[in-house]
């Protein structure tokens, strides 16, 4: 309907989303051996309740969410083989091993939801049981950030189905396909948070998905959902960034959205909800895109998770011999995550795979000085100074850096896009940060020594002035009992 | 130059310089930062660990010796590097590495008493400066991991010689800075 | 590999070579006018400029493989061989791309980290050493018959101290029809170099824009209030160095404020102070000066011109 543009900086990249969307979204089987990650992609590990030797069915839950990991449902029936590190896209970590026995039993309990009977609270709670957790990349628990924005009183619902990165198009197809689901996941969740109304956010190089969006929400019929064309600038769907421009106001630094009364979702977890309040089914399933020149035939594929890699590929054709690839990426060619071998499973925040040949990936030249050319400063869609943070960070200057911003950097790898002297300026913030984070903590050890001390000194104190006075006490019943003998 | 040009030339630069000199003077006794805030940021860089190797008794006094000018900021080990530049960035003085005579920078450390070995003597408790070993007499004592700085203090008075410093645990070791190579 | 995965392509050498490119309207102008000189004393310049580099690398033990071929020396020596007159005698400019080369960029630590301009401090260093070579300027042919005559800059400077009016002054030789003979030439070619850097991203806007302005608007109120003792704006902008300095030397990134509201400062201070320098300072073009002065002065800039982050408060 509207577009507005509201981001300093960013880049306009060329699009590499035409391949996967010629053909629609094909539907994976289930795997025969399904790897849980217990950390999905939020950083935090779930806490696995099923032994080695259990038997599970399809929607089983195999871990127990807590603090930024949610539950975890077993994707097929069949029994766990074990509870033991795995590769994982973040390196490595515990996963629970199914075996699975080929009869995809459900879980008895699973049945449509009727989601408009029961109240917000109500159906957080069933939110969390099922697992839900962002599908945009972060994996938090759904139902944990409509708690927080139900608490805040959030008056805005916003899905983000920006998709900035240019070889994703996952959510693309999700819209295209899926539009109603979205809409009715878009509902369900306004009744969860309380908010007043939904706007989905989308670029406006996907009409293909606008007009389906479109037609999905008119046929609602529900006056609070409305669509919202964006400009395709990179990084425009980052939380934040995306805030600001649909709503033109800015989170605070160091705050989450609520507190501009704005709750962000993705698209694809918006469906996920809708998925559970009409099938009953938990988060089992997720579009990721396959896409490189590396592999054969580029498509969007429907996985579950839990399903090695290796099988998408499979699906997807295998390798391309003639062009073979140099480099496997989880994610997408500017902040996704290298993989180390393609072994690993998908996950809930796993929403591409990028088979990089080498004709996709330019070659970085050697790192040289910086000649203070400002273009970084220009691209930083956050209004960074990237040059001043780097020779802060390089000096491991606590004060440079809090004053040029390194927490509020988003890590979108805009600058290092741009830099003619291929520093690897996203790379260096990102190891700045765990330093600082790292002489935060020290900092708070010595300041916490310090309160002991003091505390000891003063009990010291007390000792001694506590045993002289009791010395002067004695003396001076000594003086009144006899005349100084004792 | 003849010296009709030169004398006046001379004369209005000395003035200048004096005029400047006195100003930057007076400016500086007027804006001298108070003794106490120094002292108090001295000691928000140092370490807290009591140990007194810089042969003063604990942070805060060494902060003082500092601030008074009698101490140099190379005196303490646990601070490191770090620590002897940041003091030296403070104060305005040529930064100098810790120096070898007041002890050797050691990656963080704890104390871990043998449990096996301690006989209960109490004689270690006062010793702490941060009150970090519980225990009683004749009772087995233990050091509170979180709350050790590994100041060592506490090793010469126990009569077994049943603590000993270990790698802590909680310190991870950090990401250096990259260098540029040119 | 950590992200991002993709770059754009741009590399310093690439940025580098642009800039000289855009440069040769500017030597192709200068040797119409002047004569094969120009040529001559960029190949020196050129010359001494990497030898001196390659030196002062050995001096650091740095490997000078990349450091050489990266072209920002190259610029350095150009800029100077461009602005310096053409009679000057090709020792002399050995000497000033020495200077501006082992102690305008390499006794401070090389690529990237200078606070001046190298190729400014070479010409100032120059010019105050060597006043007499540094202002002998040849009346701009053709023919190239190596007559040296009054530049604009200089015959108003003097005409204005023997106390003829403004309109006299301009009526001389050495005037063009806009501005200095010659010289307004060889600003069009700059400015059409610099137009071409920008249309090509290689420099922003900020600096350029806010220096013509720095220089224009004091010239045009000035010229406003006495038409007889001060040129108007379009003649500032034509004559001595604007337009050079505007594009390529106060473009200079590394020695240049970080932020753009930095930069519109910087540049407007240079502009402005070539203005103040060219009506009422001893030099006739201050240029250079100009350069050098807000350069001293970018530290204050980049502290007080750090942009506001995205969530800060808009104050």
């Amino acid at each position: 309907m509207s577009a507005r543009a509201v981001l300093r900086g960013g880049l306009r990249l060329e699009s590499h989303k035409t391949r996967p969307l010629e053909q629609p979204v094909q539907r994976l089987a289930a795997p025969t051996t399904a790897v849980l990650a217990l950390d999905q992609g939020s950083g935090e590990e779930a806490r696995a309740i099923v032994p080695p030797g259990a038997c599970v069915r399809v929607g089983t839950p195999v871990a127990a969410g807590r603090g930024a990991a949610a539950d975890l449902h077993s994707p097929v029936s069949g029994t766990v083989r074990a509870v033991e590190p795995r590769p994982t896209v973040g390196g490595a970590g515990t996963c629970v091993v199914i075996d699975s026995d080929g009869r995809a039993e459900r879980e008895p309990a699973s049945r449509p939801l009727a989601w408009a009977t029961l109240d917000g609270a109500a159906l957080i709670e069933r939110l969390a049981a099922a697992g839900l957790a962002g599908l945009g990349g972060a994996a938090f628990p759904t139902a944990g950030k409509l708690a927080l924005a139900r608490a805040a009183g959030v008056e805005l619902l916003l899905l983000n189905g920006a998709e900035c990165e240019p070889w994703i198009c996952c959510d693309d197809a999700l819209m295209r396909e899926c539009a109603a689901d979205i809409v009715l996941g878009a509902r369900v969740m306004l009744a969860a948070c309380g908010a007043a109304r939904a706007t989905i956010a989308l670029e406006d190089d996907k009409p293909e998905a606008r007009a389906a969006l479109e037609a999905a929400v008119a046929e609602a019929g529900d006056e609070r959902l409305e669509v919202v064309l964006l400009p395709a600038v990179f990084p425009l769907g980052a939380e934040g960034l995306l805030v600001a421009a649909v709503t033109g106001r800015e989170v605070p630094q160091g705050a989450l959205p609520p507190e501009v009364g704005v709750v962000c979702q993705n698209v694809g977890t918006a469906a996920g909800v809708a998925r559970l309040v009409t099938a009953g089914l938990p988060a089992l399933t997720r579009i990721v895109t396959v896409t490189g020149s590396g592999v054969r035939r580029p498509m969007n594929l429907e996985a579950w998770i839990g399903t090695p890699i290796t099988e998408l590929i499979a699906a997807c054709g295998g390798y391309d011999d003639k062009q073979p690839p140099v480099r496997l990426v989880a994610g997408g060619s500017l902040t996704g995550r290298a993989l180390g071998s393609d072994a690993v499973p998908v996950t809930k925040g796993l929403n591409c795979v990028l088979v990089a040949a080498a004709s996709d990936l330019p070659a970085r030249t050697t790192e040289m000085p910086c000649i203070r050319c400002g273009d970084c400063a220009a691209v930083c869609p956050v209004g960074l100074l990237p040059q001043q943070l780097h020779r802060a960070v390089q000096a491991d200057d606590a004060a440079g850096v809090a004053r040029f911003g390194l927490a509020d950097c988003i890590e979108c790898g805009c600058c290092d896009y741009v830099c003619p002297s291929a520093i690897p300026l996203t790379a260096r913030f990102r190891a700045g940060r765990e330093r600082q984070r790292l002489h935060e903590a020290e900092r708070r050890r010595a300041a916490e020594a310090k309160a002991r001390y003091e505390r000891h000194r003063r009990r010291l104190d007390e000792q001694a002035e506590a045993e002289r006075r009791a010395f002067e006490e004695a003396r001076r019943r000594a003086r009144g009992d006899g005349a100084g003998d004792r | 130059m003849n010296s009709a040009t030169l004398l006046p030339a001379l004369g209005v630069a000395a003035a200048l310089a004096v005029a400047l000199g006195a100003a930057l003077g007076w400016l500086a006794a007027r804006l001298r930062p108070d003794a106490d805030s120094l002292i108090e940021r001295i000691d928000a860089l140092l370490p807290q660990t009591q140990c007194g190797q810089c042969r003063y008794p604990g942070c805060r006094p060494y902060a003082e010796a500092i601030a008074r000018g009698e101490a140099g900021t190379d005196r303490c080990p646990p601070g490191g590097e770090a620590t002897a530049r940041a003091l030296a960035t403070l104060l305005g003085r040529e930064p100098r590495p810790v120096d070898p005579l007041y002890g050797e920078t050691q990656p963080p450390r704890i104390a871990v008493i043998d449990e096996a070995r301690c006989i209960g003597c109490a004689l270690c408790l006062p010793a702490c400066p941060v009150d970090a070993i519980v225990g009683a007499p004749r009772f087995v004592h233990t050091v509170i991991e979180s709350q050790c700085t590994g100041c060592e203090l506490c090793l010469p008075p126990c009569p077994v010689d049943c603590i000993a410093l270990q790698p802590s645990p909680a310190a991870a070791s950090l990401p250096q800075a990259s260098t540029v190579s040119l | 590999m950590p992200s991002p995965h993709v770059v754009a392509g741009y590399t310093v050498p690439r940025v580098m070579f642009q800039v000289l490119l855009a440069l040769v309207p500017v030597l192709a102008v200068q040797v119409y006018l002047f004569g094969p000189g120009p040529l001559g004393l960029v190949a020196v310049a050129c010359v001494t400029a990497l030898a001196c580099e390659a030196l002062a690398l050995a001096l650091r033990r740095r490997s000078s493989q990349s450091a050489l071929r990266d072209g920002s020396v190259l610029v350095t020596a150009v800029l100077l061989a461009l602005a310096v007159p053409p009679l000057l005698p090709w020792w002399l400019l050995v000497f000033g791309t020495a200077v501006a080369v082992l102690i305008g960029k390499h006794a401070y630590g090389g690529l990237g980290q200078n606070p001046f301009n190298p190729a400014m401090v070479g010409y100032a260093v120059l010019l105050v050493s060597f006043p007499l070579e540094m202002t002998r300027w040849p009346v701009p042919g053709p023919p190239w018959d190596a007559l040296t005559g009054a530049t604009a800059l200089d015959a108003i400077g003097n005409g204005l101290r023997q106390g003829y009016t403004m309109e006299e002054v301009r009526a001389g030789a050495g005037f063009g029809r806009v501005g200095a003979a010659g010289a307004e030439w060889v600003n069009l070619a700059a400015l059409a170099g610099g137009a071409w850097l920008l249309g090509r991203r290689i420099i922003r806007w900020h600096i350029p824009v806010a220096m013509l302005a720095g220089l224009a608007v004091p010239a045009a109120l000035a010229h406003g209030l006495d038409p007889g003792a001060y040129p108007g704006a379009l003649f500032h902008l034509a004559s001595g160095a604007a337009m050079l300095g505007a594009f390529f030397i106060a473009t200079d990134p590394v020695s240049a404020a970080t932020s753009d509201r930095g930069r519109l400062i910087y540049g407007a201070g240079i502009g402005l102070l070539t203005w103040i320098i060219r009506s009422w300072g001893g030099y006739p073009d201050g240029v250079a000066f100009a350069v050098l002065l807000m350069n001293l002065a970018v530290p204050l800039l980049d502290r007080g011109t750090v942009p506001r982050i995205h969530g800060q408060p808009r104050r």
